[in-house]
C-alpha cells in the first residue's frame, strides 16, 4: 500500500472540476419535481387567469379604481398581465420566494439531509451557492408562470392589439411583449435581496417555517417603512423600496435608471446577506 | 460500489482514525464537555466498536470527526488527513467515508433512488455515468432493490435504516461510520446488517460501529472502545477486554439442578442463567477439562460447553456504571 502513496487522484475528481453545476441540476429537479413548488407556481399562474375571469364577467369598471392598469385590460389583454404583475409584486410573489429561500437550509436541516448533503461532501459554500441559484430559478419561473398565465388569459378573453404607454405613445404588439418580458425581468430582479435575505435567516435555523415566516416579515415591515415618511432618510435603502418602480420601462423612449437602481439596490443585498449566510454556515456545527 | 476500493493513498497502517485530546463543550461558558479529552485510535481493517450509554459523547464524537461541528480543543486524523485543515481536508477525505449518523434522512417526496442519487450529486467526486449503477448496486446490497422508486417518505421504518446503509456504500470506502446501524430493523434485517458489515470488513473497509447495544458489538467487532461522560474507559481488541475478567465456563445441560452441584462441590461460583443453562467462573487450578470430567462422571448430560471472559455486558456495567442513565 505504501507504494500507492504517491498516485493520482483517481479520474472522478478531475472530470468534477469540469461539471461545477452538476449538482445545481439535481437541486433544479429537486425542487421543480416537489409537490409544494409546483402548487405555488400553479396558484401564480392562475393571479392573472383570475384578473382576467373577474374582469370579463363584471366589466372594466371605472377608470383609476382597482390595480393599476385594471382599467385597460378591457381594450388590450395585454395589460392583464401588467395587473397581475402589480397586484402579485407586493404579496404573492415575495411570500412564494419566501417559501423557497427559507426552506433552503432550515428545510434539508429539518429532514436531516443536511448533514448527509455534508458529508457527501457537497461542500457549505457550493451547497449556499447551488441553493441560492435554485432560489433565483425558482423566481424566475414565478414571474414567468404569471407572465404565460396573463398572456393566455388576456389573449383568450380579450383584444390583443397595440398598446398606449404612459407617455402616450402607441406601440405594436411585438414591442409591447418586448416591454412584458422587460417588466417580467425588473420583478424578477426584484426579488433578488429577498432571496439572499431569505438564505441567511434559512441558516440560523432548523425549522424551514420558522425561516419563511420572517422572511415574508422582513418584505412586510420594509414595504410599511416604506410608506411612513417618517422613514424618509432609509427608503432608497429598504430591498423593497424600487419593487413598483418600473413605470420608466412603459414609457418612450424606455428609461433604464430604475432598472440599473434596482439592480444596484438587489446586488447588494445579495452581496451583504449572502457573506452573512457564509459567515454564519461555514461556522456553524450541524446538530441537526 | 463501482469496484473494489481504489489503492488508498494511505500506507495500510496508518490508523483510520486518531484523535488526541479531542474535547467539545457546549452552553455559553462551555461549562459541560460532552466530549472530554479523547484520544481514540482506530486500526486500519479493524471493526471498532464504540460502545456507551445514551449520551455519553458518541454522536458528538463521529460529528467531530466528519466535520459536522468544530472541536473546542484537541486534534484528529482521519484515513490520515489532519482535519485541523478545515474545509479543504474534509473534502479530500470525505468521498472515502461512507457514513450513517443519527439516523437515515431523506428528502420524503423523493423516490429511494432519487434521493441517493441527489446525495451522490453533492459528491463532487463522484461520477455521473456511473450514478445510476451505483445507486441500484447500493440498493440491492441492502434488499430495496424493489422499492428503488418508492417515495421515501412511504418506506418503513426499517426500510430508512436500509437507504440510509445504502446511502453510506455509494461509492468505494475506505471507512464506514455507522451510528446505531441495527435500529428499527427486525431480526432478519439485524442478522443482514452484521452480515453485511462482515462482507465490507472482509473487503478491507475499515468500520467504525456506534452502539449502545452490547450484543450488536460483541458479535462483529474486532475492537472496542467504551464512552462514560464524554470520556473514554476503555480501548482495545475485543479479546482483550473480554480477558480482563476472570474466564468462565458455560455448560448446557438438561439436569441443571445436578450439575449445579457438581460445579459447586468444585468450588466454582455457579449461577443458572436459564433453565439449561449454567454460568460458572473459573479458577485457577480448575480447568476447564476437569470440570467436564467431573460433570461427566455425575452423569450430567452435557449438550454445550464454552469458556469465556467474563461476559462482556459484566464488563461494559463496571466501565460504564449500572443502567443506562442518560448522562446530564
Amino acid at each position: 500500500m505504501s507504494t500507492a502513496d504517491t498516485s493520482p487522484p483517481p479520474p472522478a475528481a478531475t472530470a468534477s472540476h469540469r461539471r461545477p453545476f452538476a449538482l445545481l441540476g439535481s437541486e433544479l429537479a429537486t425542487m421543480f419535481r416537489r409537490g409544494r413548488t409546483i402548487v405555488m407556481l400553479v396558484a401564480l399562474l392562475l393571479v392573472p387567469v383570475l384578473i382576467a375571469v373577474a374582469v370579463r364577467l363584471t366589466g372594466a369598471g371605472s377608470r383609476g379604481r382597482g390595480p393599476a392598469f385594471l382599467g385597460d385590460i378591457t381594450d388590450n389583454g395585454l395589460f392583464v398581465v401588467f395587473t397581475a404583475l402589480t397586484v402579485s409584486i407586493p404579496l404573492f410573489l415575495p411570500l412564494t420566494v419566501a417559501v423557497v429561500s427559507g426552506d433552503t437550509i432550515a428545510g434539508e436541516a429539518s429532514f436531516g439531509t443536511l448533514r448527509y448533503l455534508l458529508l457527501a461532501p457537497v461542500g457549505r459554500v457550493r451547497l449556499l451557492a447551488v441553493k441560492f441559484v435554485a432560489s433565483c430559478a425558482f423566481v424566475v419561473a414565478a414571474v414567468l408562470a404569471i407572465v404565460i398565465g396573463g398572456v393566455v388569459a388576456g389573449a383568450a378573453l380579450f383584444p390583443i392589439g397595440p398598446v398606449t404607454l404612459l407617455s402616450g405613445d402607441t406601440i405594436g404588439v411585438g414591442e409591447a411583449s418586448v416591454r412584458v418580458l422587460l417588466l417580467a425581468g425588473y420583478a424578477a430582479v426584484s426579488l433578488l435581496g429577498l432571496c439572499a435575505i431569505g438564505l441567511f435567516i434559512s441558516t440560523l435555523t432548523s425549522m424551514p417555517v420558522g425561516a419563511m415566516a420572517a422572511t415574508v416579515v422582513i418584505a412586510g415591515v420594509s414595504q410599511v417603512l416604506d410608506q411612513l415618511p417618517q422613514f424618509d432618510a432609509i427608503h432608497p435603502y429598504l430591498p423593497t423600496h424600487l419593487w413598483l418602480g418600473f413605470a420608466d420601462l412603459l414609457r418612450s423612449p424606455i428609461l433604464f435608471d430604475s432598472y440599473g437602481q434596482n439592480l444596484l439596490l438587489q446586488l447588494a443585498y445579495v452581496v451583504v446577506f449572502g457573506g452573512f449566510a457564509i459567515g454564519r454556515f461555514t461556522t456553524k456545527d450541524i446538530l441537526s | 460500489m463501482s469496484g473494489p476500493p481504489a489503492a488508498s493513498p494511505v500506507a495500510a497502517d496508518t490508523p483510520a482514525i486518531v484523535t488526541n485530546g479531542l474535547t467539545k463543550r457546549f452552553g455559553r461558558s462551555g461549562a459541560r464537555a460532552a466530549v472530554d479529552g479523547l484520544d481514540l485510535v482506530v486500526p486500519r481493517g479493524s471493526v471498532f466498536g464504540f460502545l456507551g450509554p445514551n449520551g455519553s459523547g458518541k454522536t458528538t464524537t463521529i460529528r467531530m470527526l466528519l466535520g459536522l461541528a468544530a472541536p473546542t480543543a484537541g486534534d484528529m486524523r482521519v484515513l490520515g488527513v489532519d482535519l485541523r485543515r478545515g474545509a479543504r481536508a474534509l473534502q479530500e477525505v470525505l468521498p472515502r467515508v461512507g457514513a450513517l449518523v443519527e439516523g437515515p434522512a431523506f428528502a420524503p417526496f423523493l423516490s429511494g433512488a432519487a434521493n441517493l442519487a441527489r446525495f451522490d450529486a453533492a459528491d463532487p467526486t463522484s461520477t455521473r455515468a456511473t450514478r445510476r449503477d451505483r445507486v441500484h448496486t447500493a440498493l440491492d446490497r441492502v434488499g430495496l432493490g424493489a422499492a428503488a422508486g418508492k417515495r421515501a417518505g412511504a418506506y418503513s421504518l426499517g426500510m430508512k435504516q436500509r437507504l440510509g446503509l445504502a446511502a453510506a456504500l455509494l461509492g468505494p470506502r475506505e471507512l464506514l461510520v455507522l451510528d446505531e446501524p441495527t435500529n428499527g430493523l427486525d431480526p432478519q434485517g439485524t442478522r443482514e446488517v452484521r452480515s453485511l458489515i462482515r462482507s465490507l470488513a472482509a473487503d478491507g473497509t475499515t468500520v467504525f460501529l456506534s452502539s449502545h447495544l452490547l450484543s450488536e458489538i460483541e458479535q462483529v467487532c474486532t475492537h472496542v472502545a467504551v464512552m462514560r461522560s464524554g470520556r473514554l474507559v476503555t480501548s482495545g481488541p475485543l479479546d482483550r477486554l473480554r480477558a480482563e475478567g476472570a474466564p468462565r465456563v458455560r455448560v448446557r445441560t438438561p439436569d441443571a439442578e445436578r450439575a449445579i452441584s457438581t460445579l459447586r462441590r468444585l468450588g466454582l461460583e455457579t449461577e443458572r442463567t436459564s433453565a439449561d443453562e449454567l454460568d460458572a467462573v473459573l479458577r485457577p487450578g480448575t480447568p476447564v477439562e476437569a470440570v467436564t470430567a467431573a460433570l461427566v462422571s455425575d452423569g450430567v448430560r452435557v449438550r454445550g460447553i464454552a469458556v469465556g471472559g467474563a461476559s462482556l455486558e459484566e464488563r461494559f456495567v463496571e466501565l460504564t456504571g449500572e443502567g443506562f442513565d442518560v448522562d446530564g
